[in-house]
């Protein structure tokens, strides 16, 4: 559904994306993690057709970015929910959906239905007719959600939707965008909500003016220092249990007081054996965890190189 | 471009401006002060009898003066609506979703525009035909006939009005852009006054006649100002430029 190639962009001297190549496949979560000036607002302009690229190509629903007639055909199969929300606040909420979905050439009857929909599935139906600048911020952002989604859009670009929300309208945000999944629809989201990220998105790329990383949460989290299972027995670890575990092709095996540690790709398909050989060589298991890196570690890595 | 489109973005400005005090004063206040001051004036002077004002000789070139005041506040009231429109959509942030819809950056800029032409035409034909209606009734007893309507204030209304206020929507685009409050843009827009208030000084010392050849010889030159204009406005309402380069 997107897809850049070598994409850049500079301002003067200044070069805010340098590069980037990525895949997102229909109906993904697609998150976009990176810090404050990292690009990650900038590529979404770029893929939103609102600013010109440098060099490179991107392609959205299989049209050009950059391409006169094609920007129009992206904006039309897009939804854009900007880092800053962006509402007509002397306009009701309504009012501020109904002008969205007359420029997408909805028809009345979809308008009606759709505004309904949204509104009714945000929780703001009953504020309806109230002005948009009355709202909380929690609201404003539900608002601005359901007017990205007035024309029912092929791709949603998301710029840090939860940003500057308290936790409860954070996860009113979160359920929805986990409803929208379910809907398939294809999700770009530009975050620096690790937590918010390895909840929702399928995969994700890490971005610091290039890509650092992409990938799925858990993969990503594997690629900086892998996971370990770590074997607590109820005794000393003997030489039998340690022979038995040696015939096995573990990596990095090896063991203190009662406790055996070893490097683990797949925890569910490897430690089933893993507990077969010690229980067979006379050892008796009483935990076994998995413990690796966390996102937050793997970012934290990768945005600093 | 498609007038359908800009005319979406013009009927949501109407529906915001109705709920925006300062819109309000920007259509109301000078066109009333027109179409109210200037027969007032009149009727005062006619009252203490000041003949050297008023009379049958000296008025007809009095009006026509006062009748430029029309194209002064045509070119004022938008200043206030178009800074608004321009610079509130800067203040409430909305025009980066606005943006990214399928809309062409012409269309939304006419949309802009005639959001603030629209209201002016009507609020500055209405004071217009206060104006006439005051004027008429105050000198017919002095000058035995009907002032207005006449050829000069046909050209002035039907040719000269609306290109004023065309330029001064567009110089309102250009300004908007450079600053973040509707109170700045107000006060740097005052600037597109200063050509006309130019006319007026050189009309009052003969320099210029404001006759249906003069009007027309101005409203010319106005307008080859107003293309110039939306050279400079088409080339600052761009997307890359509002987002990237806009206060």
């Amino acid at each position: 559904m997107i897809d850049t190639d070598n994409l850049t962009k500079k301002f003067g001297d200044l070069t805010a994306v340098e590069n980037l190549t990525l895949h997102v496949d229909d109906g993904e979560v697609f998150g976009f993690l990176g810090p404050n000036g990292a690009g990650k607002t900038t590529t979404v302009r770029m893929l939103c057709c609102l600013i010109s690229k440098t060099s490179g190509n991107a392609t959205v629903g299989g049209y050009q970015i950059g391409s006169k007639e094609d920007s129009l055909k992206i904006r039309k199969i897009i939804g854009l929910v900007p880092d800053n929300v962006g509402l007509s606040e002397n306009l009701t909420a309504y009012d501020n959906l109904d002008f969205y979905g007359k420029i997408y050439d909805c028809t009345t009857a979809q308008r009606k239905e759709n505004i309904q929909r949204f509104l009714d599935m945000l929780g703001l139906w009953d504020k309806r007719n109230v002005l948009a600048g009355t709202f909380s911020k929690g609201m404003k952002q539900k608002l601005a959600i359901a007017r990205a989604l007035i024309h029912e859009p092929q791709v949603i670009f998301m710029d840090e939707p939860t940003a500057n929300l308290d936790p409860e309208a954070s996860k009113t945000v979160r359920d929805f965008i986990l409803q929208l999944k379910k809907e398939k629809k294809t999700i770009f989201l530009n975050t620096h909500n690790l937590d918010e990220a390895q909840r929702i998105c399928d995969k994700v790329a890490i971005m610091n003016t290039s890509l650092r990383a992409t990938g799925t949460p858990q993969e990503l989290e594997r690629s900086v220092s892998g996971r370990k299972t770590v074997v607590g027995l109820e005794q000393q670890v003997n030489d039998l249990v340690l022979r038995a575990l040696k015939k096995l092709p573990l990596k990095n095996l090896s063991s203190e007081g009662n406790t055996i540690t070893f490097d683990v790709e797949d925890p569910d398909k490897e430690n089933s054996p893993v507990v077969e050989a010690i229980v067979q060589a006379g050892g008796h298991v009483r935990s076994i965890n998995v413990v690796g890196s966390t996102l937050e570690d793997t970012y934290l890595k990768l945005v600093r190189k | 471009m498609r007038l359908s489109k800009a005319w979406i973005i013009a009927a949501r400005d109407f529906k915001i401006f109705r709920r925006v005090k300062n819109v309000w004063y920007s259509i109301i206040i000078f066109p009333v002060v027109i179409s109210v001051l200037f027969p007032a004036i009149l009727e005062y002077l006619a009252i203490r009898g000041s003949h050297g004002l008023a009379a049958p000789s000296v008025l007809p070139n009095l009006l026509t003066s006062f009748s430029f005041f029309l194209v002064i506040g045509a070119a004022y009231v938008p200043l206030g609506i178009a800074s608004y429109s321009i610079v509130g959509e800067k203040v409430e942030k909305s025009l980066e979703p606005l943006l990214a819809t399928p809309l062409t950056d012409a269309e939304i800029l006419l949309g802009k525009a005639i959001s603030a032409i629209i209201p002016t035409l009507v609020a500055m034909y209405a004071a217009a035909a206060v104006f006439m209606v005051g004027i008429d009734e105050v000198t017919f007893s002095t000058l035995g006939y009907y002032y207005f309507p006449n050829w000069n204030i046909a050209t002035l209304l039907l040719v000269l009005m609306p290109v004023a206020i065309v330029m001064s929507v567009l110089f309102s685009v250009i300004v908007s852009s450079r600053v973040n409050d509707v109170r700045s843009a107000n006060s740097f827009g005052i600037f597109i006054l200063f050509p006309l208030l130019g006319i007026y000084l050189l009309s009052e010392t003969s320099i210029i006649t404001l006759d249906v050849n003069g009007l027309l010889i101005i409203s010319g030159v106005l307008l080859a100002v107003a293309v110039a204009l939306f050279f400079v406005s088409t080339k600052t309402f761009r997307r890359e430029e509002i987002l990237t380069k806009w206060k």
